[in-house]
């Protein structure tokens, strides 16, 4: 199946990946390191589920009070004299970047991790109107001269092997050819980011998390690279989407003890920083965005989606995501949390999403805020079928399926045991273009059913 | 409507019926030697972790390493001269980009994850303990907590302008996880609990 | 104490040892166990596909078959879980409600209703046990791996009662094996390579079977090992729990 808009689909880009089997190997067993550093993180705490169950209902209370807490946010935000702007869709979010750089005279900004512009292509857009961005994170920086998309939410070049990271860096930073320690690498981009910090006049930032009670936002980072921007620059801008919202200060304390043992098995990451008011003669701006925030809000199934605080657990530990590639899911947030939140974005676009999964459940027992993800890409699938985006082939498929599956004379009639499977049912369809086939063996029928066999031994009931 | 009245309104039209703020139960870390466990995770995470009773036991330990020729900085008047302790300007901060060493004192340190509490008057300026090459924090060693939960406890409605916890040095492993520390910020950190 | 015994569609038409087995463990455990022969499908294959709309038929007939017993008990932890999670009927709801409450995995059914003690049964093989995701993550067959809690296991609970069964370890004990339902076709590559990665944990830990309280994921990995050529066989937990071998 293609989707328009894409020329290919999940299936199509995961198979594309799985031509190199050694190294999906690779980068399966490289997440699947990540998710054992997140358990021996949590098993060192006998009290982590009571922590997620809390957290889990401190943001469900945030959504179900979001409005009054966005007032809220904003008054003590500019009460601190913080600059406060409302974004309603990525477009608009872009447009009051590149006006307050304008405003400025700014053309160029070093900016740190943020999800959201890239949910929004704040690079591009602000490439096109002549302002150069440097990403700061080391892995973004990577992905951007390589101009690709991060692959993970945290860890953007983790579909990246060190010797190909050694080429672009030879390329783009004269490195020595050949050379991939990433310590010497990682100190190359360091001084090269020192230079950049150090003459912008403008930083963008992500943000954490945004407490309502005192106007102050959190934004973590292990590397320094948004403190490093934000506090050299004249100018700091944070953007953040509204569901970044908590109550109090205090609930930094639920919050931060998750999300760095769910994202990396760290007890923290190095710097959890706190950004209350500007420094003297220099502005703060937050963007606050909703970009279909708040439609994702009014879906009673999907909303809890919004209580992600963008650890990337579900990513490290889904068995699909960890043999396809971040770049297969075609969206700013890959894995089971983007399958979730990419269809309310673009039901169209993303319709494969929700169908690039077992639904084996690994995501929802690791997410932080106990998101129930493998329920929701169940019922995105309902939704996806209902709205039309689903192949028509499939439909025939599947109407043909019920008719038999729902009247016992066709199912027992149709045939000698095996044989009705072997036509009917879509992965055992016997022929080689079957793609159960293509690796796989094709189960051997048996002599009889057990419907036969029982007829045979046991008194009939019916 | 303008776009903060819009979506201040699709967000009270969609958000679901007020739910109560859940009671955040009370919680405890196991180990009971704060000092012990807070050494023993700022370790794990990169940090050193020294025990002093004095200012002159800090820099005598500092000296191994830092030298005349090294530019050290300090917001604590008790480390002079070993740091300049001359006050900044932050129409001035590039010009911290040659800072070998800066020595900052620090309000509590917590246990659970080896980080300390840093805020904007004991820096100096906000980004003295980013651009530093190497960091040192001095706190009290009665000051330790727990969990987080009662880092904010003690933090409670305290006024700052800028605040940060401050674990270990600056770290990155984005290339193939390997870990390799001095990503942009400081390339050590020393934490001296002092008392 | 009347069962109905629910036998999946693909079971009945593939793998009848494994409904036989389930219904003899029944009877040997001295439940009364009835198998309506009018019984298709829960429906799952279509609703997971995004199709849950049409099973309506399904579950009409599921509500049927099943409705007049104590218990439904079957071989399937995925189809229990859908039956479970989904079961609706527009003319009789109250019906397909309590059907929700008394569907049984067979290995829940054995440890909770039934409370095994003993088996009397003899396997002496070494054993890699696959845990389907939807028995142990949907049904709570065993604790999760993801979980701070503590450790049991249903099925390792019934498989200690064979005697001169060797239960090997995992990397991975509960790593999904890619089956998904329909997604084993239409995300080929990656289910393949989930099933070939599951395969070889097993093997490296030197199983002589697999087994399982899901047959879908064990003719996935059945499917996988006989490309491969292997000599390790898939097996039912309910045939290893009913084996006689020696």
């Amino acid at each position: 199946m293609s989707v328009e808009g894409h020329t290919k689909d999940h299936a199509a880009l995961a198979d594309d990946f799985n031509q190199d089997e050694p190294r999906v190997n690779w980068h399966d067993e490289t997440l699947w390191f990540i998710r054992e550093k997140r358990d021996r993180a949590a098993f060192a705490i006998p009290d982590w589920e009571m922590l997620r169950e809390t957290a889990s209902q401190i943001k469900f209370h945030t959504l179900s009070n979001l409005s009054q807490y966005l007032e809220q946010f904003e008054a003590n935000a500019q009460a601190n004299g913080i600059i406060v702007h409302w974004a309603a869709d990525a477009e608009e979010h872009n447009q009051i970047v590149h006006s307050i750089l304008q405003k400025h005279g700014v053309t160029q900004m070093v900016k740190s991790k943020s999800m959201l512009t890239e949910e929004c292509h704040l690079n591009d857009y602000l490439e096109q109107q002549g302002i150069e961005v440097i990403d700061s994170d080391l892995g973004e920086r990577i992905v951007q001269l390589a101009k690709e998309p991060p692959s993970h939410i945290v860890l953007p070049c983790i579909h990246l092997k060190k010797e190909e990271i050694g080429d672009i860096f030879h390329q783009h930073l004269g490195t020595e050819a050949g050379m991939s320690d990433p310590q010497i690498l990682t100190e190359t981009a360091r001084q090269h980011l020192r230079e950049t910090f150090l003459t912008r006049k403008a930083a963008l930032t992500g943000v954490n998390f945004a407490i309502a009670e005192t106007g102050e936002f959190v934004v973590c980072t292990n590397e320094g690279n948004a403190d490093m921007g934000a506090h050299l620059a004249d100018i700091h801008i944070a953007s953040m989407g509204i569901e970044k919202l908590i109550p109090r200060r205090s609930d930094l304390g639920v919050f931060l003890r998750l999300l760095t043992r769910s994202a990396t098995g760290q007890p923290i990451t190095t710097y959890s920083s706190h950004f209350k008011k500007p420094r003297p003669g220099h502005d703060v701006h937050v963007v606050l965005v909703d970009n279909g925030r708040s439609v994702q809000l009014g879906r009673e199934d999907f909303r809890n989606s919004l209580k992600c605080i963008r650890c990337g657990a579900c990513m490290n530990t889904c068995p699909v995501y960890r043999r396809s590639g971040g770049h297969s899911y075609q969206s700013a947030v890959a894995g089971p949390i983007g399958s979730i939140l990419a269809p309310n974005l673009d039901m169209k676009k993303h319709a494969d999403l929700p169908f690039a999964s077992t639904l084996c459940g690994s995501c929802s027992n690791v997410c932080p805020v106990k998101i129930d993800i493998h329920n929701q890409l169940y019922k995105w699938r309902q939704v996806i079928v209902k709205e039309g985006y689903a192949d028509p082939k499939k439909t025939l498929g599947m109407k043909a399926m019920n008719m038999v599956l729902s009247s016992p004379q066709t199912f027992k009639l149709s045939g000698k045991a095996g044989r009705w499977f072997m036509k009917t049912v879509p992965f055992l369809v016997s022929n080689k273009m079957n793609p159960w086939y293509k690796q796989r063996e094709m189960p051997q029928p048996p002599k009889e059913s057990f419907g036969e066999w029982y007829r045979r031994n046991r008194k009939s009931n019916e | 409507m303008n776009s903060r009245e819009q979506i201040l309104a699709a967000v009270s039209k969609n958000q679901p019926a007020l739910t109560p703020m859940p009671e955040v139960p009370f919680f405890q870390l196991e180990a009971t030697d704060l000092v012990e466990k807070f050494t023993q995770v700022a370790v794990s995470i990169g940090s050193g972790v020294f025990q002093v009773e004095s200012y002159e036991e800090i820099q005598e330990i500092l000296s191994n390493d830092f030298k005349i020729h090294h530019r050290i900085i300090s917001h604590v008047p008790e480390l002079a001269p070993f740091a300049d302790t001359t006050p900044l300007e932050d129409r001035h901060r590039h010009q911290l980009e040659n800072v070998d060493l800066a020595i900052v004192k620090g309000h509590f340190g917590v246990a659970e994850n080896g980080a300390s509490w840093v805020t904007e008057e004991v820096m100096g300026l906000r980004v003295v303990p980013f651009i530093c090459q190497h960091l040192a924090i001095i706190l009290p060693k009665d000051s330790i907590v727990p969990l987080m939960h009662d880092a904010y406890a003690r933090i409670g409605s305290a006024e700052y302008g800028y605040g940060v916890f401050i674990a270990g040095p600056s770290k990155t492993a984005d290339i193939e996880q390997s870990l390799v520390l001095g990503a942009h910020g400081p390339r050590t950190l020393t934490v001296f609990l002092m008392g | 104490m009347t069962v109905g015994l629910f036998i999946p569609c693909y079971v009945d038409q593939f793998y009848p040892n494994a409904a036989i087995a389930t219904l003899e463990l029944l009877e040997k455990a001295g439940v009364n166990v009835v198998y309506p022969v009018r019984q298709t499908c829960c429906g799952q294959p279509m609703a997971n596909s995004g199709f849950e709309h049409l099973t309506k038929d399904c579950n009409e007939l599921f509500v049927q078959n099943f409705a007049q017993f104590d218990y439904i008990v079957s071989p399937s932890g995925s189809c229990v879980l859908h039956v479970k999670d989904h079961l609706h009927s527009d003319t009789h709801e109250d019906q397909a409600q309590a059907i929700r409450g008394k569907v049984y995995e067979l290995v829940e059914f054995l440890t909770d209703v039934v409370k095994v003690e003993k088996l009397t049964a003899r396997f002496p093989h070494k054993v890699g046990l696959h845990q389907s995701c939807h028995g142990q993550r949907g049904l709570g067959l065993a604790q999760m791996s993801e979980l701070v809690a503590p450790a049991f296991s249903k099925p390792e609970k019934l498989l200690s009662m064979v005697q001169d069964l060797e239960l090997i370890p995992l990397s991975r004990k509960d790593e999904c094996c890619g089956f998904g339902g329909t997604f084993c076709v239409a995300e080929e590559a990656v289910s393949v390579k989930m099933g070939k990665d599951r395969v070889a944990d097993h093997l490296q830990h030197e199983a002589e079977f697999i087994t399982g309280a899901d047959m879908s994921c064990l003719m996935h990995m059945e499917g996988i090992l006989r490309r491969q050529k292997s000599k390790v066989k898939v097996m039912h937990i309910a045939e290893i729990l009913n084996a006689q071998e020696g």
